[in-house]
């Protein structure tokens, strides 16, 4: 452990009408690879969305250490990209150089061969040209992933990376993840398959509306954790 | 060469008609690629609801100052913007969806609109502002025409990378830092202005017709956003030749004209358009049964 890179403070996120996320107070350390965990309307998507700033906290304190805002990218659920959008999965990769070339630089050679190494990586080699539109689900999501690797970025966050996405590109996926975790970036992921969590990750945190468990994963995901997160959520409706 | 001599007569024997394909020709290279995006952002009423938002500027400028160019412009400028932006709060603060906010303001527009314009002018007034003056172009108005549409093309062409971010993944360009809402308020910036040049010489109600048929059209065409934008100015260009020189031997009203051509290219393009097209999605479904039928066969 080499410090926090998030460090959350009784934060609290949501909309005008509605509390999603209530009272979280924890830390993710540089380095770490931590699964989120939780019901659907945990507030899974919104901690996301309020540590990239994206949301602004109702009440309490997301710090970041030093560089970590720059140095930070979000790969956000599939549902938000508009996939009939007429570019080609080339141009979609390239967009990771965004930080580096803006709205106005041109792709030197270097970048060139950067992207080209990312849609091999992925497998996606011959995939440049073809239309985003063209692409199945687990396709697409390679090719996000591809755009990420261009970012470089020291802290990634994934909401549901593995939504809708077939068994062998989970693993190719997830290998991604671990590599990402060797070379000491800090991986956050909002995940569903607990067997996954179990298997992968080292650090859990369970959330419904609130932080029901944050730390290793063994000790977070017992069933009585599970049992509490699942009634909390539940509680909502009732 | 009786060939050449009627595809390019009207144009080398009369000023006028140079001076409307110039003035059609520099509208539609700025608008077929304005379309593109507007399409592809899902607010093909949004080119629409502009046009007719900038009428009652229009009007006052015309009523404070006659058919002064400059006061037109201005006005229209004016009104079209703010009516972007009270349509987008509206959106933003009340459970009203855009699209019906933006719909709300043009009628209002429109109606406020021609009411002024008839206050002072006359019917023949009223025909000019609604359906331009594409056969009548002075000087200044050409001089407007293609500056405003140098403008729009090189400014698209500048923020064109976010611009085409900000429409397929707004959520990935906000992370990276970059402000969306400017990129959107500079493309509706765009979009005015090259609405206010364009009545002149299609007219409020028309103006619209050249901005989104070469756009549709073009879908069926091209694959990348890119191409899409150069297909549609292609499409636009060629529509305004033909409808001209429809007007011309047809002895129709040109502007109508130059729609109506945009429109037979649009349904020709759904027909036998190579991304997309009947005919294409008819040939792939034969083949496919065949494919099919000749692996039961095996069996």
């Amino acid at each position: 452990m080499s410090g926090a890179v998030i460090e959350l403070d009784q934060v609290s996120l949501g909309w005008r009408d509605r509390v999603a996320v209530r009272d979280v107070s924890g830390s993710f350390a540089r380095g770490s690879l931590t699964a989120v965990v939780g019901p659907n309307g945990a507030g899974k998507s919104t901690l996301v969305k309020g540590i990239m700033g994206m949301v602004s906290p109702l009440r309490g304190y997301i710090r970041l250490a030093g560089d970590s805002r720059t140095q930070m990218v979000c790969l956000p659920q599939m549902g938000e990209l508009d996939r009939s959008f007429p570019v080609s999965t080339y141009d979609l990769v390239a967009m990771g150089t965004w930080k580096r070339t803006g709205a106005w630089k041109g792709l030197n050679a270097a970048e060139h061969e950067r992207i080209q190494g990312a849609l091999d990586l992925v497998g996606l080699a011959d995939f440049g040209p073809r239309i985003i539109g063209t692409l199945s689900g687990g396709q697409l999501q390679r090719a996000l992933f591809a755009r990420l690797l261009l970012h470089d970025a020291q802290t990634l966050l994934l909401d549901e990376p593995f939504a809708a996405v077939d068994r062998a590109t989970t693993e190719d996926l997830m290998a991604l993840l671990q590599r990402w975790h060797e070379e000491g970036r800090t991986v956050i992921a909002v995940l569903h398959d607990l067997d996954m969590v179990r298997r992968y990750f080292p650090q859990t945190l369970l959330m419904a509306g609130q932080a029901v468990a944050w730390g290793p994963t063994e000790e977070v995901l017992t069933a009585e954790n599970l049992h509490l997160a699942r009634h909390l959520c539940a509680g909502d409706y009732l | 060469m009786w060939m050449m001599d009627w595809l390019l007569g009207p144009f080398t024997d009369y000023a006028f008609m140079r001076r409307a394909l110039a003035g059609s020709l520099c509208l539609a290279f700025a608008a077929g690629p304005l379309g593109v995006f507007l399409i592809l952002r899902r607010m093909s009423l949004m080119g629409d609801a502009m046009a007719h938002a900038i009428l009652p500027g229009v009007a006052v400028g015309f009523l404070t100052a006659g058919l002064s160019l400059a006061a037109m412009t201005v006005g229209g400028m004016i009104t079209g913007l703010v009516v972007a932006v009270l349509a987008g709060l509206v959106a933003r603060l009340t459970p009203q969806r855009e699209d019906a906010s933006f719909a709300a303001f043009y009628l209002v527009s429109l109606g406020l609109g021609v009411l002024l314009v008839s206050l002072k002018g006359s019917n023949m007034d009223l025909i000019h502002v609604l359906f331009g003056t594409v056969l009548g172009l002075d000087d200044a108005a050409l001089l407007l025409v293609a500056s405003a549409s140098s403008v729009t093309l090189l400014a698209l062409a500048l923020i064109l990378r976010p611009l085409v971010l900000e429409c397929m993944d707004p959520l990935f360009l906000r992370s990276q830092g970059a402000a969306g809402s400017l990129i959107h308020m500079a493309f509706l910036l765009l979009l005015v202005l090259t609405l206010v040049a364009g009545f002149q010489v299609l007219g409020t109600l028309m103006v619209v017709g050249i901005m989104m048929l070469p756009a549709a059209a073009a879908r069926f065409w091209a694959g990348s956003v890119g191409r899409q934008m150069v297909q549609a100015a292609a499409i636009g260009t060629v529509s305004s030749y033909t409808g001209l020189l429809f007007s011309y031997y047809a002895n129709v009203p040109a502007s109508p004209a130059i729609i109506l051509s945009a429109g037979c290219i649009y349904f020709l393009s759904i027909v036998f358009g190579s991304h997309g097209g009947l005919l294409q999605a008819a040939r792939q479904a034969r083949a496919r049964r065949r494919r099919l039928s000749r692996i039961s066969e095996h069996f």
